[in-house]
């Protein structure tokens, strides 16, 4: 009797915080973008109803900007609790200052303090620690080396030698083998939206449904995980209680709302350090709850932006403990906590709502920041007056990136998100493995070297014939390269499926998979970088004369350049269609191979910051990129050799097919204020005609940056005077002052579009 | 056709409204001191295209700059020196698409020489280097009578003009030369903006690697203030004509019949009186 007691209660308060919403089949199924499709409100209007910042909110951005401060001057990293390992429910609630604010929870017990988290390894924890002047007990050390294996451990039992030398020449970079792979969003609007009871109660239903015969592999690992979910969604329950929150019913208004999202993410990064944890698709979610209130006479514009700001701080100070090295792979501290903004419903209405303008306007009441990563899902038939609001932001802020919804929406619906930078999936549906990417410029020069590595001087890929002539023929080093990526593709991925199969073992995201459906689809997320260095290379061989330098061991080290030859990123067809056939033949590469958990291979053109690192890696190329020198980010055209003017910079970046490449095509653009025009509303109407325009050509991401070079180099020597300066780079953003100086010097060398 | 050009921008957004695609000519009649396009000078190098080549090129990025409203300029270099080449891209381009047509020139032309490209231009950026004839032959190496002359031309052609003046301290903004320029551009018809462009020195690496001594060498970029001051002498001379030609009454019927209004605040022509109109008078930009 008393469960159905408590059924009739569950009900009830089911109705009362679902009043006033359209009914669909979401109230019997998990199914939020149905929920959005009958109560979303589209907002046409401008900007003119937006709040500036509360007290509180300029009290607790004050004090959380001495704590950055503090944090700087501190190395980088403010405190650390070696002590405890993480979990959802380890540490108890930490505030910034209670009294002040509306939306609460911390990784900690403090604002900024990090915690320990070594499932994906431990290595990394130690010296971390110890890279910031912190020390890991030796009983955590002990555990998860002798009691509890780590992923790390686990990829390394497995990796053969190969992959060993191929990780170690740097022809495969990033892999997620030493740390959490991230690039899983969880759905986590289903808290605020069906309470965590209801959840586990979907979950104990799929255990009942997968009592199957006969009990495969397969089965007993889905039937282990979903246990596992469920525990993980009982712990956030936990969590939220000592907050003085019960989540286990639906959120009753706005507040709740907020909370209960914010706190379903908190879990997932108190327990999982992942590369990248984004966010999803929320402000327009949010933006239902905001409405009602509004509606009811509940909430002020002023409140519903200060819980939008409040959220925004938390989603600001997400922090995780990693090394320096590491950061050097991925500058400035990123967690790509990105939300997804605007884009199109697939009835043809926009999903801009008010919340979409309050999101962004937390650049304004905050100031600018690097996180979270705001992304607008732009179509060219977004309303205007949101477009235009975009625009100003970038102009005003460099801090927004765009993604073509045009292109998306066809393949992913429209309930997707961002993970990370550039990488599109559906909402609780859909999840990657992260894959990192492979060297395609050292794949090259293996093909050129016969498998031995210019840096190394060792055979890492396979002995086939090197090329031995005093002149490279187009014809000939073609077809070796094809052979080396053929070598090339099936080593990658079979190093993921070992780095998949490990994660999920030893590091498996069980909140983050506890808001996912029972099914979900798999992509097995592989990358490349180096594309403009391999695509001009392979140009100034067809079309200039290209002469290798061997070394004394007959390594070729070097190369000499006669006449001229087209360069990608000038819209001529003759170069371009070279990066669009290699991108399309690694591709094709991949799709052969047998993946982990039959995922769907997808391919990225993205190199985030890496480009830097890899660039060091590999050694002088035929396009007459010098050994050490950095790539060109993501698709980027290399520096300076598009000189054409952006529109054909950005013509030959938008011909690389989507379809290919539907983890992303990163293109990074970064222009002088002037160069946009002369008056604000010129600069504004300029900018949303450039985004239209490349969203119609099918181009897929565009970073823009609007800035002068001096402001930056004025930057790089008086960090002081610029604690938010934020830039954005290869499909995320970064606070300038936080990037090395090499990394630094590569921005200000990187072209700026605007001539003299 | 064929021309001589120096190079493309596809993403032009100061050299007329909207998104342009903006086209260098190689070659100028002019050696001007400030130039930061030296390279754009000599006749005989550059590329040789046609047409053809280049409305292929245009077409590729149309959406961008029908969106923006903006369209194609064509700067240099001297554009007027190829005004044949020039007149048959911007005829094509408004044949095929509309676009909206501009012209970067330094003025040094004679007028009957580009009256046929005129026909086909909607906007003009004609730059006003200085006033002073000694001064302007010292800067660019030729007088100013002609730019003054093609200047005159295009005010009573009514073609919509965009003015520009550079900055450069010491150089260009001696006050009274500075009035002078106000004074002769408040005489012009059809004068859309007066822009002041602050002197930069991102050339002179071009006249260093081209093997020529920079004669600017030594002379600063100007301070906000004295951008501010330059333009306040030339609003002076301005207004000075301005309030001359507030004496000047016109009628308001047939609108060209005028005379001086030293004494009568009202006056008709002689047509009109039949009617027995109100007569207004005009007075320009108030």
């Amino acid at each position: 009797m008393a469960l159905k007691e408590n059924e009739v209660m569950a009900q009830n308060s089911n109705r009362n915080a679902w009043r006033g919403f359209s009914s669909g089949v979401w109230k019997k199924d998990i199914d939020v973008k149905d929920f959005l499709d009958r109560n979303i409100t589209s907002y046409l209007g401008d900007e003119n109803f937006l709040a500036g910042p509360t007290e509180a909110t300029t009290a607790l951005w004050e004090q959380i900007q001495q704590l950055t401060k503090k944090e700087m001057d501190n190395g980088g990293v403010l405190d650390i609790d070696v002590n405890t390992i993480s979990s959802i429910t380890s540490h108890a609630p930490g505030y910034i200052d209670k009294a002040k604010e509306q939306v609460v929870g911390l990784q900690t017990d403090a604002p900024l303090k990090r915690s320990v988290q070594p499932f994906g390894g431990i290595k990394m924890v130690v010296d971390a620690c110890e890279a910031y002047g912190f020390q890991l007990p030796q009983e955590i050390v002990k555990l998860f080396t002798d009691v509890r294996k780590t992923h790390n451990q686990g990829v390394f039992d497995a990796y053969t030698t190969e992959m060993r030398a191929a990780r170690r020449a740097g022809i495969i970079t990033g892999l997620p083998d030493a740390y959490g792979r991230g690039r899983i969003i969880g759905d986590y609007r289903r808290v605020a939206l069906y309470g965590i009871d209801r959840l586990v109660a979907g979950k104990k239903e799929d255990l009942i449904q997968l009592e199957v015969d006969p009990m495969t592999e397969d089965v007993i690992r889905l039937r282990e995980e979903i246990s596992e979910q469920i525990r993980a969604l009982q712990e956030l329950k936990q969590m939220g209680a000592a907050y003085g929150y019960d989540l286990s019913n639906p959120a009753n208004n706005a507040r709740e709302a907020f909370q209960w999202l914010y706190f379903a993410y908190l879990g997932a990064i108190k327990e999982q350090n992942g590369a990248a944890m984004s966010i999803g698709r929320i402000s327009s979610f949010l933006d239902v709850y905001i409405e009602r209130d509004l509606l009811e006479g509940k909430l002020s514009e002023e409140q519903a932006q200060e819980l939008m700001d409040h959220f925004v701080m938390k989603l600001r100070i997400v922090k995780f403990l990693r090394t320096p090295d590491y950061n050097e792979l991925f500058s400035g501290d990123p967690t790509w906590v990105t939300e997804s903004i605007g884009g199109m419903s697939l009835a043809g209405e926009t999903r801009v709502t008010r919340s979409s303008f309050r999101i962004l306007h937390t650049l304004y009441n905050l100031g600018p920041a690097p996180e979270p990563n705001l992304t607008v899902l732009w179509s060219v038939n977004l309303p205007e007056a949101f477009k235009e609001y975009c625009a100003k932001v970038s102009i005003e802020t460099s801090s927004i990136q765009y993604e073509n919804d045009d292109i998306m929406r066809p393949q992913f619906g429209d309930d997707y998100g961002i993970a990370c930078c550039v990488s599109a999936m559906r909402i609780g549906k859909q999840m990657q493995f992260f894959g990192a990417r492979a060297n395609l410029g050292k794949a090259l020069l293996y093909a050129i070297n016969g498998g031995v590595d210019e840096k190394l001087g060792v055979q890492v890929g396979p002995a086939y014939a090197p090329i031995t002539g005093d002149k490279l023929e187009y014809e000939e080093v073609a077809k070796k390269f094809d052979v080396m990526l053929e070598w090339l593709a099936t080593l990658y991925m079979n190093t993921l499926n070992v780095i998949h199969y490990m994660h999920d073992k030893y590091a498996y995201e069980r909140l983050e998979m506890a808001l996912h459906d029972r099914e979900i689809l798999r992509t097995m997320a592989c990358g490349i970088a180096g594309l403009s260095v391999v695509a001009d290379s392979l140009s100034a061989i067809k079309y200039a004369s290209v002469k290798p330098i061997r070394n004394e061991k007959g390594i070729v080290v070097d190369f000499v350049i006669e006449g001229e030859y087209p360069q990608y990123g000038n819209n001529d067809d003759r170069v371009d269609q070279i990066a669009v056939q290699i991108t399309e033949a690694f591709m094709n590469k991949l799709r052969k191979h047998k993946t982990y958990r039959n995922a769907l291979p997808t391919m990225s053109v993205l190199t985030i910051t890496s480009n830097v690192v890899y660039g060091k890696k590999t050694g002088s190329t035929p396009d007459g990129r010098k050994a050490g020198e950095p790539f060109a980010p993501g698709a980027n055209p290399m520096h300076g050799r598009d000189r054409m003017g952006a529109l054909a910079s950005l013509a030959s970046v938008a011909k690389l097919p989507y379809s290919y490449c539907l983890d992303g095509i990163s293109n990074t653009f970064s222009i002088i204020p002037k160069a946009l025009g002369k008056e604000q509303g010129v600069r504004i109407r300029n900018m949303v005609s450039m985004l239209d325009g490349y969203a119609e050509s099918t181009g897929h991401h565009l970073n823009v940056n609007v800035f002068d070079r001096e402001h930056l180099m004025d930057a790089m020597e008086h960090p002081e005077k610029y604690p938010q300066l934020t830039i954005r780079v290869s499909g995320y953003a970064v606070n300038f002052t936080k990037l090395t100086r090499e990394q630094q010097l590569d921005v200000i060398n990187r072209t700026f579009h605007g001539a003299v | 056709m064929k021309g001589r050009i120096h190079s493309i921008d596809t993403f032009g957004t100061v050299d007329g409204p909207g998104i342009r695609f903006v086209l260098f000519m190689q070659g100028c009649a002019l050696q001007c001191q400030f130039c930061h396009n030296p390279d754009t000078w000599d006749t005989g190098t550059g590329k040789v295209v046609t047409v053809e080549d280049i409305l292929s090129e245009i077409e590729k990025y149309l959406p961008y700059y029908r969106r923006s409203g903006g369209g194609i300029t064509v700067t240099g270099g001297e554009p007027t020196l190829q005004a044949g080449f020039v007149t048959q891209l911007f005829s094509e381009c408004k044949r095929r698409w509309g676009l909206h047509t501009t012209l970067d020139s330094s003025g040094f032309c004679e007028p009957d020489h580009v009256k046929a490209l005129m026909e086909v231009t909607d906007l003009v950026l004609l730059d006003l280097k200085q006033m002073n004839p000694e001064k302007h032959e010292m800067l660019t190496s030729r007088g100013n009578d002609r730019i003054l002359k093609f200047a005159a031309s295009l005010s009573e052609w009514n073609k919509p003009m965009w003015i520009r003046h550079v900055v450069i301290p010491g150089v260009t903004d001696d006050s009274n030369d500075l009035r002078a320029l106000g004074a002769f551009v408040g005489g012009l018809q059809g004068v859309e903006k007066l822009e002041l462009l602050a002197y930069h020195r991102m050339g002179v690496f071009k006249w260093q690697q081209l093997g020529r001594e920079y004669p600017l060498d030594g002379v600063p970029t100007p301070t906000e203030q004295e951008m501010k001051r330059a333009y306040r002498f030339i609003e002076e001379g301005r207004a000075a004509v301005e309030r001359e030609r507030e004496n000047i009454i016109t009628c308001r019927d047939c609108g060209q019949a005028s005379g001086q209004a030293n004494t009568v605040k009202h006056w008709i022509c002689e047509d009109c009186k039949v009617n027995e109109h109100t007569i207004a008078v005009k007075i320009s930009s108030k």
